[in-house]
């Protein structure tokens, strides 16, 4: 949820967390360079909390920042913000006890694409919100009101952690789940097409990507110190934008985020060249929930679908002779 | 290298036919056994098989899966020890949690049924490897040269 008193709440938050110096940075969001972008801000005194913003143009993720972090750090989350914190726990790359969740309710961020495509952004001086609806103020002093559920990133229409799964402090209520009839529904509609219409759709999207990585560095969960399409010695993969190249990076990405992937969608939308990368990780989610009933990013104790098994795991890809 | 990336084409058949190239990490205790004892009872299965022998299933990283298939292998073949038989006790669990999504997602891509294979095979199964072989080199015989993973350059 959106309100003046949240975003005063986080500040006071964040402000007494340094003060009194529990932690030695807090992770959170100020305002960006146009009244529709917010930046990600690295807090480190008590007076740098009045910078703090709170709306639902605050889209990345800010676990992003978490892996290897030496100091004490808290970190301002909404539900998948939190959930990719604790994966990010789990996978030992930062300790929990030296992390703060302020967890939050979200009702969903706005997606800049289709706001462009509803508005001209460039003459946006001012914003404010009024219920399910968002007020943009206009250069020539006029008002546009739009519907915040028609502005939503694609992750956040299927979004089913909404507030923060685990949180140290909590600041205003939980919200109750979306109702959402089959997060997989496109999935599931992409598995209807044949064979040859679905390679030829993830040629397509190899043909359009220019390898900028933008997709990894955005992804809280990407954090290799070396990639393997870095990787020289051996060099596994060829760094051209062939597509057979580009596809290979593709694969290897969403496979290596299966079982992890918290769908925050930060990776589609910091793609450049706006490609729906993913159709590629909700199809893992999905696999990885049905065969093994795992959810990530929701409890601490939980190993990690592909860092656990069963022995009566299911076995359908075994070629029996 | 040159010479084995250009699978497609290829004429080494003793009539003149195309013959696929299968690649097959196996196992060091058991797949790997079991091939060899296929060898030492001379059974008769199809040569087109290149083996690399591995520590065990645990070890297959699905990028040699993808690897091999863009640098000229027509189909290929991981196998390991049954479950509950692993050498290091739990390598072939992991990895068949491993191979079962990242099969999905091959199949999902779009990839063709049939190029890529799983399997258990135990010291003990000689024939069944040569039948596993022969199954596998029949289905890539019908698909074809693999080459949608192949970097053309023009």
């Amino acid at each position: 949820m959106w309100s003046e008193e949240i975003t005063r709440n986080i500040q006071t938050v964040a402000e007494s967390l340094l003060r009194e110096g529990k932690v030695d940075l807090v992770l959170g969001y100020q305002a960006g360079t146009s009244p529709v972008r917010t930046a990600p801000a690295f807090i480190r005194t008590p007076q740098e909390a009045s910078l703090l913003v709170w709306n639902p143009f605050c889209e990345n993720n800010l676990s992003v920042y978490l892996p290897r972090r030496k100091e004490r750090v808290a970190i301002i989350a909404k539900g998948c913000d939190a959930r990719a914190a604790i994966v990010a726990v789990q996978e030992n790359q930062i300790s929990r006890d030296r992390l703060v969740i302020v967890g939050l309710a979200c009702s969903g961020i706005i997606d800049r694409r289709r706001l462009a495509s509803a508005v001209e952004v460039d003459q946006i001086r001012g914003f404010s919100l009024a219920g399910d609806s968002l007020v943009l103020e206009t250069e020539s002093g006029g008002q546009v009101q739009l519907e915040l559920s028609g502005l939503l990133s694609d992750s956040c229409q299927t979004c089913t952690h909404r507030s923060a799964p685990i949180a140290d402090i909590f600041i205003g209520q939980r919200m109750p789940e979306r109702e959402v009839e089959d997060e997989f529904a496109q999935v599931r509609s992409f598995e209807a097409l044949s064979s040859q219409e679905r390679w030829r759709h993830f040629m397509d999207m190899a043909e359009k990507c220019i390898r900028c990585y933008a997709c990894r560095s955005a992804c809280p969960l990407c954090y290799c110190q070396e990639c393997i399409v870095d990787q020289t010695q051996p060099q596994w993969f060829g760094k051209t934008t062939a597509t057979e190249d580009v596809l290979a990076y593709h694969i290897m990405r969403a496979f290596h985020l299966a079982g992890r992937c918290v769908d925050c969608g930060a990776c589609s939308r910091a793609c450049p060249m706006g490609l729906d990368l993913r159709l590629l990780n909700k199809k893992l989610q999905k696999e990885v929930k049905e065969l093994y009933q795992y959810v990530p990013g929701l409890s601490l104790e939980e190993m990690p679908a592909l860092g656990t098994y069963r022995p009566d795991d299911p076995q359908t890809c075994i070629t029996e002779k | 290298m040159t010479e084995e990336r250009c699978s497609q084409g290829e004429k080494s058949g003793q009539d003149g036919s195309w013959q696929p190239k299968v690649v097959a990490f196996l196992c060091n205790w058991c797949s790997y056994a079991g091939a060899d004892l296929a060898g030492i009872s001379r059974i008769q299965y199809p040569p087109n098989i290149r083996i690399i022998r591995v520590p065990c299933s645990g070890r297959i990283n699905p990028v040699f899966i993808l690897k091999a298939l863009q640098t000229g292998a027509d189909a290929v073949l991981v196998s390991g020890c049954h479950p509950g038989d692993c050498h290091y006790v739990s390598g072939n669990y992991y990895a068949r949690r491993k191979f079962e999504i990242f099969s999905r997602l091959l199949d999902y891509l779009g990839l063709e049924k049939g190029r890529v294979f799983f399997s258990w095979v135990s010291a003990a199964e000689g024939e069944n490897f040569g039948r596993l072989v022969k199954h596998i080199v029949d289905e890539v015989k019908k698909l074809g040269p693999a080459n949608k993973l192949v970097k053309t350059i023009s």
